[in-house]
């Protein structure tokens, strides 16, 4: 039972370089716990101390943007992907 | 004898191509709005000239003036056509690493090009123009991130064109770059019906040139946030490189030569008609091949091609 996260450059070094983290649990809010256990640095750097997502953050559970989908409280299962980008300009 | 008097006429009414060969789904019909069938060859032509036209009407550009405009390519090449036509100097502020035929396409319209480095990606060809816009006053700066007459294009212009030709329209799905697009359309498809779901589809930069030292330099268009973009979206979800060029190929094999971006928005466009029981989705593609022949997006060994996409800017 694991999900994989996916870290972008920006946030690797928080993370002790690593570009991807497998985690064992059941939503978002879940993982950014047990994230920021693993790495204490990872603190406020995704979620705010408030509770909601980082302004120029975007979260995907198998490629699709979680603030369209539960949030924090969307569910994650065995084999999914957890990718975290930053918000960048196009154009 | 029927003939057009300017470059001009010719940008918008751009035509709707059935392309449900490709549809994953024989329930659902996907029709592409095809966009490199503008003059400058983008859809990026018709923000050009509505936030040029705009800038007149305003009285804040005039003849002889300078624009400036951070672009990675497209908005750039629009707004060079129209300068070359209505008489003004260019400055685009363009990141080194794009398809070289872009920088081609600018120079061929003279407009000057100030390069911003690569490893800040288009993040950083933003920043450098406003800091270029604080210093030189006397530049129009037309900023396409927060220009109204960006999204105001696509909601006098693309949206209804959109739902002229195809009023049973049930799915938008379109590239998340200023958002414009999806701004622009989403809203005049959701005034008309709204049932209608807009899908975003986000090409995710290379992991080279995100442009970031930290999250804090990350950068939403005001335009998103000014016009309540997350809550006209309902999904917005991203695509590999990888089935980009996968399917820029498949588009290719159907006889349709489309830009990269239009790859990504394709894949998109299946996920959505895999999603639901039955549906129209009406997609945009943004330009054509022309400008990407050079990544080898076609001919060259697609693990090579995708290698390159994580330091070029190909969206």
């Amino acid at each position: 039972m694991s999900v994989e996260v996916r870290l972008p450059t920006v946030l690797r070094v928080h993370a002790g370089g690593n570009s991807s983290v497998s985690l064992d649990v059941e939503n978002l809010r879940e993982l950014f716990e047990k994230l920021t256990e693993l790495y204490p640095a990872m603190a406020g750097q995704v979620v705010t101390d408030e509770g909601s997502f980082h302004r120029f953050v975007n979260v995907y559970v198998n490629d699709d943007d979680v603030r369209y989908l539960e949030k924090l409280d969307t569910k994650v299962r065995d084999g999914d992907v957890v990718t975290i980008l930053p918000a960048v300009a196009g154009g | 004898m029927a003939y057009f008097s300017s470059i001009l006429e010719l940008i918008g009414n751009t035509p709707l191509l059935d392309v449900s060969s490709l549809s994953p789904n024989s329930q659902v019909r996907i029709l592409a709005k095809l966009e490199g069938q503008n003059p400058g060859g983008s859809v990026k032509d018709r923000i050009a000239l509505a936030m040029i036209e705009d800038a007149e009407k305003t009285g804040r550009l005039s003849s002889g003036d300078t624009i400036l405009e951070p672009s990675s390519g497209n908005t750039g090449i629009g707004l060079a056509m129209i300068s070359k036509a209505k008489g003004y100097t260019l400055k685009i502020v363009m990141p080194e690493n794009v398809s070289t035929e872009r920088r081609a396409c600018l120079e061929s319209w003279g407009a000057e090009i100030i390069q911003s480095p690569g490893s800040e990606g288009s993040n950083g060809a933003v920043r450098h123009a406003q800091k270029l816009a604080e210093e030189r006053p006397e530049y129009v700066f037309l900023y396409q991130y927060a220009n109204p007459a960006n999204p105001r294009a696509h909601f006098e212009g693309t949206g209804p064109e959109i739902f002229r030709d195809c009023p049973e329209v049930t799915h938008f799905v379109a590239g998340l770059g200023t958002s414009g697009t999806l701004i622009g359309v989403g809203s005049f498809l959701k005034s008309k019906n709204p049932q209608v779901e807009i899908w975003a589809i986000e090409p995710p930069s290379g992991e080279m040139v995100d442009g970031l030292r930290s999250l804090d330099d990350g950068y939403i268009p005001p335009i998103f946030v000014e016009n309540n973009g997350e809550d006209l979206l309902d999904r917005r979800t991203i695509v590999s490189p990888r089935e980009s060029i996968e399917w820029v190929r498949k588009l290719a094999s159907v006889g349709v030569f489309a830009g990269i971006s239009s790859g990504a928005v394709m894949a998109g466009a299946a996920k959505c008609a895999r999603a639901i029981d039955q549906g129209v989705i009406v997609v945009v593609f943004a330009d054509g091949g022309w400008k990407y022949l050079s990544t080898g997006a076609w001919s060259d060994d697609i693990d090579q091609v995708v290698d390159r996409a994580k330091s070029m800017i190909y969206f």
